[in-house]
């Protein structure tokens, strides 16, 4: 069974009078382990459907299968506690909070579902681990670059132990260098762990790294082909 | 499920971010807290003043006055009427059952002399009765007995500030001083009471039986004769009954037609006292709402930060939205920051309110009482303040849509 299964969603802004169609019917399955990359142009409709994705956004109609449950009609705090546990975020601009320290960004999402003082910090440290930060978690943001923000970021996403991240041009604030860095961290999850990784992006290069490539234009998808070359 | 501590934690971090801002806001709970216990602590002052000058005076009090003579169409004021007679309290005490003492009352201020000392002072004379009347005691000595009164024995029972003038350091007892040159042997001293309602100091007193005052040093007009019948009923619910009694027993004794006026005025002090307490009371509570006032004032300036606080951190509400908080955890972070922030200005706000009556007390001189239920109701209304206030800025926080607040800049 696919992880995500998306059935004819349309999302539909109204604007005064207007009413401009984001996305129609888009139909599209995910399976378990997958790395893809969503192109397209700006106003291709590609960050409408992260966001529904992620759960951050509703679709105005159509169905989406998350781990088989649907969740397209869910509330707000149902929705919320989805992004808990099933879903990592990592953003272009980071989004870490500022003044706080590492190891306490990674605990954010723990801090939403319960888990005891005492085994956050131990999972916590765990994710920097993973993402090779060990011994950094009582920086504070400012003092970290942009790559090891980054990673810290992707600690973040892991700390639930989400079977899917999605990325949303994660190395757009970066260097080529830490780009590639990043990238190969990615890789290294979803091919060591079997995290599904969906990732948002302008550069083929860094859609190079995926292996499945879904192409947006006006909402619609227009291409969506395994990458065959490596 | 909501974490409290770990979001406690967080409210103080973000708090101390902007610890000027935080001071200040903070400052206005500090000075509503403080305000409202130092003014309800000038009004529980003000009031217990006044509630101890009333048990000072005696309780369930009623004082009989003689009424006006009319001379020539002028009539000359209340007590001018020589009306009311030994005979008049010897019949209050034997026939009205809410009534549990009487004591005439005859007296005049004249000077008193002892050795080489001279005081002019009021003297009272009166029965044995008086001191149950007043609720006094004696500091030392006895009082005088009824056999005193029947002898009109020249015996006395002076204040303390007559003491003071008179005798100094002396011991008093077994003295002898002379009042209009008439000698007075000290028996008892009469135990401090200090000012009365109005301001009199009561210890400028001479006790003395109302036989000696009658025959040896005022004279009167007629045998028997009194100025003043003071009475004590037997409970605070006897006295409207009792001032009843009175009135038809002394209407009867003095012979009053249907029509006619009476002759004599019965005061209930106590409940003119009582209506001052009242007022003591209500004084309180005006002056503690006033004060409330400046503690509202400072409520809408935790509102008014929050609601700064929450724009400014708006990408911070996306972030934890976008990685799990649900309505509530968003909520509860900013009223809790804003409960903090007015119950640390709740406490300062009671050491100030503690130092502030204190220094009115100082400077002042006015009598300050700050209670712990003035403190708990000033620390506990800061808390509901701070809820209050944080409430809406927490609510729109919570309602903000986690996209906008992402791409927030």
């Amino acid at each position: 069974m696919a992880i995500i299964e998306i059935r004819e969603i349309s999302k539909v802004y109204r604007l005064g009078e207007i009413a401009v169609n984001a996305l129609n019917a888009v139909t599209l399955s995910i399976e378990r382990g997958e790395f893809a990359a969503i192109m397209g142009p700006s106003g291709s409709g590609k960050s409408t459907f992260m966001n529904i994705l992620g759960c951050l956004d509703k679709p105005t109609s159509g169905g989406y299968l998350l781990e088989g449950a649907d969740v397209s009609g869910l509330k707000r705090d149902d929705l919320a506690a989805i992004r808990n546990k099933k879903i990592g975020f990592v953003f272009q601009g980071f989004n870490l909070l500022p003044r706080t320290s590492a190891i306490e960004n990674v605990e954010l999402p723990m801090l939403y579902n319960g888990v005891s003082i005492k085994e956050r910090r131990g999972r916590a440290e765990a994710a920097l681990g993973k993402v090779g930060l060990s011994g950094r978690g009582n920086h504070h943001p400012s003092q970290l670059s942009g790559g090891q923000q980054q990673r810290v970021a992707i600690a973040r996403s892991l700390v639930n132990d989400a079977p899917i991240i999605l990325a949303d041009e994660p190395t757009g604030n970066l260097d080529t260098k830490t780009s590639a860095e990043v990238m190969e961290l990615f890789v290294k999850l979803n091919t060591e762990s079997n995290i599904t990784v969906i990732l948002v992006t302008h550069e083929h290069d860094i859609a190079a790294y995926s292996r499945r490539i879904i192409k947006f234009l006006d909402g619609n998808i227009v291409s969506d082909e395994p990458k065959t070359k490596t | 499920m909501i974490n409290i501590p770990s979001t406690i934690k967080i409210s103080f971090r973000s708090l101390r971010v902007n610890k000027m801002r935080s001071g200040l806001t903070m400052l206005g709970i500090v000075i509503g807290v403080g305000a409202v216990i130092t003014m309800i602590a000038v009004g529980t002052g003000a009031s217990q003043r006044i509630e101890e000058q009333i048990s000072s005076m005696g309780s369930n009090l009623l004082m009989i006055l003689p009424g006006a003579t009319t001379a020539g169409g002028v009539r000359m004021g209340m007590g001018t009427q020589p009306t009311l007679s030994m005979g008049d309290a010897e019949a209050i005490q034997k026939e009205c059952a809410s009534v549990s003492y009487v004591a005439p009352n005859l007296g005049g201020v004249t000077q008193v002399i002892y050795g080489s000392q001279n005081w002019s002072t009021g003297i009272t004379g009166t029965t044995p009765d008086m001191l149950y009347v007043r609720d006094w005691t004696l500091s030392q000595g006895r009082p005088f007995a009824e056999e005193d009164v029947r002898n009109a024995s020249k015996v006395c029972m002076p204040g303390q500030t007559v003491v003071d003038n008179l005798f100094g350091n002396e011991n008093p007892i077994g003295q002898i001083i002379r009042i209009k040159n008439v000698p007075f042997t000290v028996i008892g001293v009469l135990d401090k009471k200090g000012q009365s309602p109005t301001g009199q100091d009561q210890d400028d007193t001479i006790f003395i039986p109302v036989t000696a005052a009658q025959k040896k040093i005022f004279g009167t007009a007629f045998p028997g004769m009194v100025r003043i019948i003071m009475v004590k009923a037997k409970s605070m619910e006897d006295l409207y009954t009792a001032e009843k009694e009175i009135t038809e027993l002394l209407r009867q004794r003095h012979r009053i037609g249907d029509r006619q006026d009476n002759d004599f005025t019965v005061r209930n002090l106590t409940q003119a006292m009582q209506a001052s307490e009242q007022s003591g009371k209500i004084m309180t509570l005006l002056l503690g709402a006033i004060a409330s006032v400046s503690l509202l004032v400072g409520g809408i300036g935790i509102m008014n930060i929050m609601l700064v606080s929450v724009t400014e951190r708006t990408r911070e509400i996306g972030i934890r939205m976008a990685v799990g908080a649900r309505t509530w955890d968003i909520r509860l972070q900013f009223i809790i920051e804003s409960l903090i922030l007015s119950l640390i200005g709740g406490a300062f706000g009671i050491i100030a309110g503690i130092a502030g009556s204190k220094m009115l007390s100082m400077l002042a001189g006015w009598p300050t009482i700050v209670s712990p239920l003035s403190i708990s109701l000033a620390f506990g209304f800061s808390g509901v303040v701070g809820i209050f206030f944080g409430f809406y800025p927490a609510y729109k926080a919570s309602l903000l849509d986690p996209i906008d607040a992402l791409r927030y800049e």
